[in-house]
């Protein structure tokens, strides 16, 4: 048993965050410009949410393919999900399909089915410095050979 | 095997009577009442374990990236780690719950033997490509698998691993016991596991070593490696 202690659930303050309500069922495709939570039904098609988060809250049900920088799972999905930063899958969760990303953090009692791909970001190659000019130490004249 | 005795149950009225699946009983050590029956662990604490059959495992896949990893255990943020960070992909299986969902606790072995229901499992659990995964790891979980369907599983995931892929497997080695301990398996490292004691459940029978060749006798090696506790660790090469 995981001593870690698991998150509870809290529902985005921020105001930047459309919604889609437990009583709402969606069929088709979904484009957000900004964070997404899904607390109804989706499917039929794929949602995407590129350089934003996308949250499958407890009540959500999503049958479709998800693409975001960040997604957070907390209800169901079937379907694959790609994030270029990071997966979240809770607890309660149920994701069955396959999971690309650059980070995973799955919860211990989460039920998930498929293959879990890790594509790290590739980093820019650091550039060589050129080491600055440095001053050599001047050499101090040879000791005249003192008297004694 | 399953496939042909479906086919004929459902061609039923030919004249001769659809075969009767044989109805398996179970060789561990049951009670005259029944199989005994499962104990929880409850607050069960964790504790470490070397294993020369992982480290035997991740020697061969540690140099080469891109593998494909089968998990035979409930996803677990350690083992996804471990396997990833070596730049391989893992697929989680949860093949107890897949097993538990199938087949009712008291009915448990004696219902694997029902064509259907046994590959409804195979198709859930390994419905996979030909030669499609370079590792398997299967932990305790095929001594919970009664013959029939064990002969079946261990053949499909011959076809679902690559030429000379390896499969990990723990069995039991304690011979009279009715019970034994089904453990969560967490990956510390490529030679350490944690092992979290889940629930006692009963084996499907006593496996020894020359049961376990029997199983794996499509495969090109198999490997037991000693252990002080009542584990048998054994390596398996397709």
């Amino acid at each position: 048993m995981s001593t870690t202690p698991t998150r509870a659930y809290e529902p985005e303050q921020n105001r930047g965050t459309a919604v889609i309500g437990k009583s709402v069922v969606v069929k088709g495709q979904i484009y957000a410009r900004e964070d997404l939570l899904i607390d109804g039904e989706v499917e039929g098609g794929s949602i995407e949410a590129q350089e934003h988060r996308l949250t499958v809250g407890p009540n959500g049900k999503v049958n479709g393919n998800m693409k975001a920088r960040e997604i957070v799972i907390i209800g169901t999905v079937h379907g694959n999900i790609e994030a270029s930063d990071k997966i979240d899958i809770r607890k309660d969760a149920r994701l069955m399909g396959d999971i690309k990303t650059a980070r995973i953090v799955i919860e211990d009692g989460a039920y998930f089915k498929g293959s879990i791909d890790i594509q790290k970001p590739e980093t820019k190659p650091a550039q060589a410095r050129v080491p600055a000019p440095t001053a050599e130490p001047a050499t101090p004249p040879a000791a005249a050979p003192g008297k004694l | 095997m399953f496939k042909e005795r479906f086919k004929a149950l459902i061609r039923g009225g030919s004249g001769n009577p659809p075969p009767v699946p044989a109805r398996r009983v179970s060789t561990a050590a049951s009670s005259p009442a029944g199989t005994p029956r499962r104990i929880a662990n409850r607050q069960a604490e964790s504790c470490p374990r070397t294993s020369r059959g992982l480290e035997q495992f991740f020697l061969v896949i540690r140099d080469t990236p891109g593998l494909s990893i089968l998990d035979f255990s409930a996803a677990s943020q350690a083992n996804i780690t471990f396997i990833t960070n070596l730049g391989h992909r893992i697929y989680a299986e949860d093949f107890l719950d897949c097993l538990d969902s199938t087949f009712p606790e008291d009915d448990f072995f004696e219902s694997q033997s029902h064509p259907v229901k046994a590959q409804q499992v195979l198709d859930q659990c390994l419905d996979f490509p030909p030669e499609h995964f370079d590792g398997a790891l299967v932990w305790d979980l095929l001594q919970y698998v009664a013959p029939p369907l064990l002969t079946e599983v261990a053949d499909r995931l011959y076809q679902v691993l690559r030429p000379n892929a390896y499969v990990l497997a723990y069995f039991s080695s304690e011979e009279r016991a009715p019970l034994v301990q089904n453990h969560v398996y967490r990956i510390a490292d490529a030679k350490t596991l944690l092992l979290t004691p889940r629930c006692q459940r009963p084996p499907s029978q006593r496996f020894t070593t020359r049961s376990l060749e029997k199983i794996f006798a499509r495969y090109q090696q198999v490997k037991f490696f000693l252990t002080r506790d009542n584990i048998r660790e054994v390596l398996v090469r397709r």
